[in-house]
C-alpha cells in the first residue's frame, strides 16, 4: 500500500504520461489514415513535411492554433463552446481506467500500468463514452444550422441504438472472465493450449462478440461505413459544419481519442491484452508485454483505417435496420448461448 | 471522513441547484442538461455511499440512454422557449409554503420515526455480484414483473406509433 503522496505523485506524473501518449497517438493515428488510404487509393499520403511525412500532424496542429476561429452568429453560444469540451474531456478521460501492462516495480514501489486500477473499470468507461454522444448532439442543435442539426440527430440516434448492442457483445467476456476490472478479465486470458493458440476470449467462443464489437465500435466512433452524422456528400460535414479552428481539432481529437479507447477496449477484452510471447533477457522480457499491447491496438488501428479505405456509406435506414434487426438479435444470441455453455460447464 | 462529508455536501448543493435550474430555466434543452447534472451528481452520491455499481449504472442509463432520447426528441421537435403564463397567485401564495410544509413533515417523519439510521461508506451492498444475487435470487420476482411490465410498455409504444398498414382498412375503422 502506498503512503497519500507517493500515490498523489505517482498518479500526477501517470496522468500527464497518460495524456502525453495518448495525444502523440492520436495525432500519429491521424498521420497513418492518410498514409494508409493514400497507398489504398494509390497516392503518397503525407510525404513533404519531415521524413515519411512524420512531421505532419505537427504541423497540422499549428495550423489549427492559428487559424481564425470563427463563431457564426445566430449560434446558442453557451453550447457551442460546451459541445466540443464535452467531446474531447470524454475522449480523454476515459484512457484513465485503461492498463497496459503487468503492474512494475520502480524504486521499491508496485506501480499498476494505468492511473487507476477500479473494479468497475469497464462501466466507467461506457458510462463516459455514452456521456460523450452529448458533445456531437448539442454540436448540432447549437450551431443552429440544419446540416448540423441533421448531423446531430443522426449522431445521437446512431450511438444509442448502437451502444446496446456494444454492451451486450461485451457481456460476454464479462461472463467468462467474471469481473468487470480489466485487470481481472486480461489475468483470465492468460495461458494457452497445446502451447500454440493462446486462451484469449476471441478464441475462446468470443468470435461473433468480437465482430459484433467491431460493427458497432464502428458506429459508435462515427466512423466508415457509419459516418452518417458527417456524411459530406449530403450534410457537408455533419455536426461540425460551423465549426473552426480549435474548436474543429477537438472534435477531430475526440474522434481519433474514442478509435484508441475502442482499440484498447478491444485488445484487453477479445485479444489477451498484453498477453504474447515472452522471451529474451530481463530487460526485453519486461518490455514485451507493453510492446505487444501496442502492437494489437496499432493492428485494430490499421483494420480501422483498412475499413475506411474500403468500404462505402451505409444508407441511414439501412444503418438503423441493420442494428436493430440483426446486430442486436445476434448479440442477444450469443450472450444467451456463452451464458449456456458456462453454466453447463461448471 | 472530512472529505467524503464535503464531497456529498458539495454534490448535494449541485444536485440541488440543477433541479432548481430545470424548473427556472425557460429553453426545455438548458432544462434537459440540468436534468444531466442531477443525474450525474446523483451517480457520485451513490458512489460516496459505496455503491459503485449503481453510480456506474445511474449514468449510463440515466445520463447516458435516456437522457440522450430526451435531448434527441427535443432537439428532433426543435422546440422554442416556453411562453411564461403569469400563473396564479393563489397558487403562489398557498402552494410554496405548503410545500415547504409537507417536505418538513415528510423530513422529520423519516428522520424521527423510521428506523433506518444513517449508513457508514462502503456498509451497503454496492458490489456487482451482491447486486446480481439480490436481483436474481431474492426479488426474483419483482425483476420478472417489472421486465414484463416494460415489455408491454414497449408494444403500447409500437401500436401507438406504427401508422394503419392500409389506408382502405382505416376507412372502414373510422
Amino acid at each position: 500500500m502506498l503512503s497519500f503522496e507517493t500515490f498523489l505523485i505517482a498518479s500526477v506524473i501517470k496522468i500527464v504520461i497518460a495524456v502525453f501518449v495518448l495525444l502523440t497517438a492520436v495525432a500519429y493515428t491521424v498521420w497513418l489514415e492518410r498514409k494508409v488510404v493514400g497507398h489504398i487509393q494509390n497516392r503518397w499520403g503525407p510525404t513533404r513535411v519531415g521524413p515519411f511525412g512524420l512531421l505532419q500532424p505537427l504541423a497540422d496542429g499549428i495550423k489549427f492554433i492559428f487559424k481564425e476561429d470563427l463563431t457564426p452568429p445566430h449560434v446558442y453560444k453557451p453550447l457551442y463552446i460546451a459541445a466540443p469540451i464535452i467531446a474531447v474531456m470524454c475522449a480523454l478521460t476515459s484512457i484513465s481506467v485503461i492498463p497496459i501492462g503487468n503492474p512494475v516495480r520502480i524504486f521499491g514501489y508496485e506501480i499498476p500500468l494505468q492511473i487507476t486500477d477500479i473494479n468497475i473499470a469497464l462501466l466507467i468507461i461506457l458510462g463516459i463514452t455514452s456521456v460523450g454522444v452529448y458533445g456531437v448532439a448539442l454540436a448540432g442543435w447549437s450551431s443552429n444550422s440544419k446540416y448540423s442539426l441533421l448531423g446531430g440527430l443522426r449522431a445521437s440516434a446512431q450511438m444509442v441504438s448502437y451502444e446496446i448492442s456494444l454492451g451486450l457483445s461485451l457481456v460476454g467476456v464479462l461472463i467468462l472472465s467474471g469481473s468487470f476490472s480489466l485487470q481481472e478479465i486480461v489475468a483470465a486470458q492468460s495461458g494457452s493450449w497445446f502451447h500454440v493458440i493462446p486462451k484469449w476470449n476471441i478464441f475462446q467462443g468470443q468470435i461473433i462478440a468480437f465482430f459484433i464489437y467491431l460493427t458497432a465500435a464502428y458506429a459508435e466512433t462515427n466512423r466508415i461505413p457509419f459516418d452518417l452524422p458527417e456524411a459530406e456528400t449530403e450534410l457537408v460535414a455533419g455536426y461540425h459544419t460551423e465549426y473552426s479552428a480549435m474548436k474543429f481539432a477537438m472534435f477531430f481529437m475526440a474522434e481519433y481519442a474514442n478509435m484508441i479507447t475502442v482499440a484498447c477496449l478491444a485488445t484487453l477484452l477479445f485479444l489477451g491484452g498484453w498477453h504474447g510471447p515472452i522471451f529474451g533477457p530481463p530487460v526485453l522480457q519486461a518490455v514485451l508485454p507493453v510492446a505487444w499491447f501496442f502492437l494489437k491496438v496499432v493492428g485494430f488501428l490499421f483494420i480501422y483505417i483498412w475499413v475506411r479505405g474500403t468500404l462505402p456509406r451505409f444508407r441511414y435506414d439501412q444503418l438503423m435496420a441493420f442494428g436493430w434487426k440483426f446486430l442486436l438479435p445476434l448479440a442477444i444470441a450469443n450472450l444467451v448461448i456463452t451464458a449456456l455453455v458456462v453454466a453447463l460447464k461448471s | 471522513m472530512d472529505l467524503h462529508l464535503a464531497l456529498f455536501l458539495i454534490f448535494g448543493a449541485i444536485c440541488v441547484a440543477g433541479a432548481v435550474n430545470l424548473l427556472v430555466q425557460r429553453h426545455p434543452i438548458n432544462s434537459a442538461l440540468s436534468l444531466i447534472t442531477v443525474m450525474a451528481s446523483l451517480a457520485v452520491e451513490y458512489l460516496l455511499l459505496g455503491a459503485e455499481f449503481v453510480a456506474a449504472v445511474q449514468v449510463i442509463i440515466y445520463a447516458g440512454a435516456i437522457m440522450v432520447l430526451f435531448v434527441f426528441v427535443i432537439m428532433l421537435l426543435n422546440a422554442g422557449e416556453e411562453e411564461r403564463s403569469g400563473g396564479s397567485r393563489i397558487a403562489l401564495l398557498i402552494g410554496v409554503p405548503g410545500m415547504i410544509l409537507g417536505s418538513t413533515i415528510v423530513a422529520w417523519v423519516l428522520l424521527e420515526h423510521s428506523a433506518t439510521g444513517s449508513v457508514s461508506i462502503g456498509a451497503l451492498p454496492g458490489d456487482p455480484k451482491k447486486i446480481g444475487w439480490l436481483l436474481f435470487h431474492d426479488f426474483l420476482l419483482p425483476f420478472e414483473v417489472t421486465s414484463v411490465l416494460i415489455l408491454i410498455a414497449i408494444m403500447g409504444a409500437v401500436v401507438l406509433a406504427s401508422k394503419p398498414e392500409l389506408s382502405s382498412r382505416g376507412e372502414k375503422e373510422r
